[in-house]
């Protein structure tokens, strides 16, 4: 079976804006979601600028029942069941109101790691001698696969319910294996995205590497500084970002709106050979990723008009656009458009691929290229492999065809995904 | 730490009846009928009502209470009436009955 498979619902949980509409209007202007974290000054971390959502309580009021909110200390669910609902609703689907589980539709919803704050509550009160005063919910809220089975129990659904993890290459694979899974004629609709929680116990550690610009404490809308020459390291973020992927048979039939298909894409991984390592990719790797991904989507690398790349913002950030430009062969002014969103969202680390798809599909809609923050003085390494104006510095005016839009995370691995308008 | 937490208790305790010793000896039935049934409402699935609530109603049978639900049930009388449950006191407690049964008697060791 080789169905078409196209996107009718997106949802977004973003640092920069929670639903569509904020997050769409943010992303135009480049307004940024990237604040001064006093918790982290106070905790002496070095970086104390990051990515939070604003949730307001109300708004958490309408996602959660009341006894679901009770001892709810895991932000990623907060997160995930937000974006992963609004994205359900956006693509015109009701939640199951039959006996019986929508055994045509499934959910793929990665995490990093989940509910670290309920984790460590559950901590002290073991170390206390106390472990019978946890509550049933210590365990749904922290394992893994909480996001999907929160998910799963709200929306009734009957057919794979899982949660996919591989560090910040996350929400980009989960789309990938849901493009397959209703390709190969599995499931219908598939409910996909991925979250990450916030606070200082998921940024610590990127911190203590050294990986986290430093300087810009008293100026955090400037602190992530993608492909610039000032790039000093990624800002971490959290949020959720998902998206509802749907055969385009079933999606017809619904009269459901269509934002863009699915082509094709490709998950692999460098083996921390050669060049790549625990935290480095392997660029062989990387390029072949590419490849297969625009030979699965049974597309030309001429056809690509807009990249979004991964971009982090730190010193790797000349060797993904070189390695951008050897998998395509295209490079100076023949490179296409790329766009970082990492700017003004943050690194979002689990989520930074969902949060990132939604924003690129969301190109199509609006008929734009998103605009690169904090890029002003482009690094001169990416300056001598593809031309400046391939890289927009405000939010142009274009119609896009074919955009490709790839994630690489610890422990070296890929993912590239192909998306055309539909 | 210890002697200031031990020190605003001790103020206190002079200021006013301690809620403590009102719950020990002079909480009324009804009074403490109305904190359980205020505790286990929230755990009510959709297809029941609080009105459903009776002196016999199983919690799991006729309340249709999550088993997972008892354990919380469970912390949540104990921080209300501040006492503490026993592994044999959860397993006995199957209705409102027997909670306000187990309260009476925790109550009454203290």
């Amino acid at each position: 079976m080789n169905r078409r498979v196209v996107i009718t619902g997106l949802g977004v949980c973003a640092p920069n804006g929670v639903g569509l509409t904020d997050f769409t209007n943010a992303l135009l202007e480049g307004k940024s979601g990237l604040r001064y974290q006093p918790n982290l000054e106070q905790l002496g971390f070095g970086c104390q600028v990051a990515g939070e959502p604003f949730v307001a309580d109300k708004t958490i009021d309408n996602y959660f029942t009341p006894l679901e909110r009770r001892g709810l200390n895991a932000t990623g669910i907060v997160y995930g069941v937000i974006a992963g609902l609004d994205a359900w609703i956006d693509a015109g689907l009701d939640k199951n109101n039959t006996d019986e589980p929508s055994w045509d539709r499934g959910i793929i919803f990665g995490t990093g790691i989940l509910g670290v704050d309920k984790f460590r509550e559950a901590i002290h009160l073991i170390d206390d001698g106390n472990v019978r005063r946890l509550g049933s919910t210590s365990v749904i809220q922290t394992m893994a696969s909480g996001i999907s089975a929160y998910l799963g129990g709200i929306l009734g659904c009957g057919n794979q319910v899982t949660t996919n993890s591989a560090a910040c290459t996350t929400g980009t694979e989960g789309i990938i294996m849901a493009y397959e899974r209703i390709r190969q004629g599995k499931a219908d609709i598939m409910l996909t995205g991925s979250c990450s929680d916030s606070g200082p116990y998921v940024w610590g550690g990127f911190d203590a590497m050294r990986i986290l610009p430093r300087g810009y404490n008293d100026n955090p809308t400037e602190a992530s500084r993608p492909m610039s020459a000032t790039a000093a390291g990624f800002v971490p973020g959290s949020g959720a970002g998902a998206l509802v992927l749907e055969s385009l048979e079933s999606a017809q039939k619904r009269g459901a709106n269509i934002y863009a298909e699915v082509l094709g894409g490709e998950n692999n991984s460098g083996g921390q050979m050669g060049e790549g390592s625990m935290t480095a990719p392997n660029s062989m790797a990387v390029q072949r990723c590419i490849r297969n991904a625009i030979a699965n989507s049974g597309i030309e690398a001429a056809d690509i008009d807009v990249i979004n790349g991964h971009l982090t913002a730190t010193t790797k950030d000349a060797l993904e656009i070189e390695n951008w430009t050897k998998a395509l062969s295209r490079k100076q002014d023949d490179f296409p458009y790329i766009n970082s969103f990492k700017g003004s969202v943050g690194h979002c680390l689990a989520a930074a691929g969902s949060i990132e798809c939604v924003a690129t599909v969301l190109q199509f809609k609006e008929q734009v290229v998103f605009k690169n923050v904090n890029c002003d003085e482009i690094n001169p390494e990416i300056s001598k492999l593809i031309s400046e104006a391939n890289i927009p510095r405000q939010t142009i005016k274009y119609a896009p065809k074919v955009i490709a839009k790839a994630s690489f995370g610890f422990g070296d691995v890929n993912a590239c995904i192909i998306f055309k308008k539909y | 730490m210890l002697m200031l937490v031990l020190f605003l208790k001790n103020t206190n305790y002079q200021k006013r009846i301690p809620k403590g010793i009102l719950n020990d000896f002079n909480m009324l039935k009804e009074e403490k009928y109305k904190k359980l049934k205020d505790i286990v409402k929230i755990y009510l699935p959709e297809d029941v009502a609080v009105k459903d609530i009776e002196q016999n109603s199983h919690f799991m049978n006729d309340l249709n209470i999550n088993s997972a639900n008892l354990v919380d049930i469970v912390l949540d009388v104990e921080d209300a009436f501040d006492i503490r449950l026993e592994n044999e006191d959860m397993e006995k407690m199957q209705t409102v009955n027997d909670a306000m049964a187990i309260i009476d008697a925790k109550l009454a060791q203290d």
